[in-house]
């Protein structure tokens, strides 16, 4: 899952963050079945994403406890365990996509909803240039 | 308002729809044709208004911005770009007509993008398309200058950093996105129905639909709002000059406005021959009924309540099942209607023509004792709206095919509308 590049036209990137409550979500796959359905339903979203160029990079995340702030260079004092913001919703996962304007990435928010039973936030970057591809981050 | 400033006003939606697509950006659209008026105010007065208004405000608000690209440190490319898309100030004067009205429904759908707040979409279309002033749009909304000021520019700033696209949506998304439009410029109507002060954006949301109507032509939901809205406005005259408006019952029938009300029942004939029914053009429908009688008495209530049980099917709403009950207690007595409305209590905590429509049903019953909470609750507003004005949060309904039986309101319509009693 290569990042695409449009030379042709001008694409637009938008962030679409996918929000979990703390507990149990509504509709969540539980059973090791409907695991396996959610993440057949993620699998093909994403590769439709591909096929077109609209996937850039994307995944779930750990969740908050696994989360560290820093706040400097100095790690030892600014430091801290845990999220920037304690709440009960923080971000799940993510995708960075390609889309023309906010039509076509609201329509992909869609789908994404639609795959994965949570909210979406859908947030335009300013800019981009210097987003690493997936394989520069994990080289 | 003067000659000068009314020209401007109804030139401010084309012109800014136009140098929206020359330029492909909506914050350089506006300063634009702000400037482009500036110069009008000084030179149309001594020079008269020129024959074609919008075109010569695209033209000089279209060299103003190049000037202004020109100079600026980045605006070679713009420059260049703009010089493609269109060469010369003559091609800007002459691509009047149907160019121009893409243009303006285009930014119509702008402003009425459903993924901008519905305050920000008000604020939108009264400044980009009606050509209000920001301390215009201030006052009707009662919030400050620079609140609005603000509200509009994060409005204007979402839709170019967000990249919300200045085009007609697809025929996918048309329904969805027509009825965001359709109910901007109906809250726009109620919000100058609300106030005396702000009768002004009564004027404003007729013209918008208007404008809507010209060019959609094949959308009857579009020819309904226009309907609805005329009808209502029809009225107004025998609502009273004092701060308590006259309730429909007491109305003075003769100070109607006879021409809006020959208008209106036009736009409802063309619906009803359409047969292709939706929320507003029911709206009409019953408002159509009302104008058409001559007196209280005479309302043909079997009618307006067949009406109301159509637009249960498409908008189940409590304010309309309240609108429903109240048609019921003209044709069934209020008995029946009474247990209905309390029914709806729960829906509708402290919504004011329940309150009132309970006092009347029960004062009708003679239950003089329970009206007291009820009629002063209602007091401020004295059951002052028509049934079915306030039911306009159309939700997400899809316009359905009419139901068989409601096509007997064609006659009733059209005899009452142009026969003996008008």
């Amino acid at each position: 899952m290569c990042p695409r590049q449009h030379e042709e036209f001008v694409v637009n990137q938008y962030l679409l963050s996918l929000y979990e409550s703390e507990g149990r979500v509504e509709g969540a796959p539980m059973t090791a079945e409907e695991m396996q359905a959610f993440m057949a339903r993620v699998i093909a979203l994403e590769d439709e994403m591909d096929t077109n160029g609209t996937f850039v990079f994307g995944g779930a995340l750990h969740g908050p406890d696994a989360t560290t702030v820093v706040r400097g260079s100095d790690l030892d004092k600014v430091m801290t365990d845990g999220p920037f913001v304690e709440a009960k919703e923080h971000i799940g996962g993510f995708y960075i996509i390609n889309a023309e304007n906010l039509d076509e990435a609201l329509s992909w928010a869609g789908k994404v909803v639609d795959a994965t039973n949570h909210p979406i936030e859908v947030r335009p970057f300013r800019a981009t240039g210097r987003l690493p591809s997936p394989s520069d981050s994990t080289a | 308002m003067d000659e000068v400033e009314r020209t401007f006003r109804h030139a401010h939606g084309q012109a800014v729809a136009t140098l929206a697509r020359i330029f492909n950006d909506l914050s350089l659209a506006e300063p634009a044709a702000r400037d482009a008026f500036a110069t009008a105010v000084d030179r149309w007065p001594r020079e008269g208004i020129p024959v074609n208004p919008t075109g010569w405000i695209v033209a000089t608000a279209r060299n103003r911005a190049v000037d202004t690209v020109r100079r600026a440190a980045r605006g070679r490319e713009l420059y260049e770009q703009i010089a493609a898309t269109a060469p010369s100030a003559a091609a800007a004067l002459r691509d009047g007509g149907a160019i121009m009205g893409d243009d303006q429904l285009r930014l119509i759908f702008t402003c009425c993008h459903p993924a901008l707040r519905i305050e920000h979409q008000v604020a939108l279309t009264l400044r980009l398309v009606a050509g209000l002033t920001v301390t215009e749009i201030a006052r009707a909304f009662l919030v400050s200058e620079p609140t609005m000021a603000k509200r509009l520019v994060r409005a204007k700033y979402k839709i170019k950093a967000a990249h919300i696209p200045y085009r007609i949506p697809n025929e996918a998304d048309l329904p969805d996105r027509l009825r965001a439009a359709l109910a901007v410029v109906y809250l726009v109507y109620n919000a100058g129905a609300d106030n005396r002060e702000r009768a002004d954006l009564r004027g404003e949301a007729i013209r918008l639909g208007r404008v809507l109507d010209q060019l959609m032509p094949e959308e009857p939901e579009v020819a309904g709002l226009l309907g609805l809205m005329l009808l209502s406005e029809a009225r107004v005259p025998a609502h009273g000059g004092a701060s308590d408006v006259v309730i429909l019952r007491d109305q003075d029938r003769a100070l109607w406005d006879r021409a809006l009300i020959i208008e209106g029942h036009d736009i409802v004939r063309t619906c009803i021959r359409r047969g292709r029914p939706g929320p507003f053009q029911l709206q009409a429908a019953i408002q159509a009924v009302h104008c058409a009688a001559p007196t209280f008495a005479e309302t043909d209530w079997q009618q307006i309540l067949a009406l109301y049980d159509q637009l249960m099917v498409m908008m189940p709403t409590p304010v309309v099942a309240l609108n429903r009950a109240i048609a019921l207690a003209e044709t069934s007595g209020p008995q029946i209607a009474l247990a209905q409305v309390d029914e709806l209590a729960t829906d509708l905590p402290g919504y004011h023509l329940l309150h009132a429509t309970r006092g009347t049903m029960l004062r009708r019953l003679g239950h003089d004792d329970s009206i007291r909470p009820g009629r002063r609750a209602g007091a401020h507003r004295a059951g002052a709206e028509l049934p079915g004005t306030r039911a306009w949060s159309l939700g997400s309904l899809r316009l359905t095919p009419q139901p068989p039986g409601t096509v007997r309101v064609v006659p009733d319509v059209r005899h009452q509308a142009a026969g003996p009693r008008q």
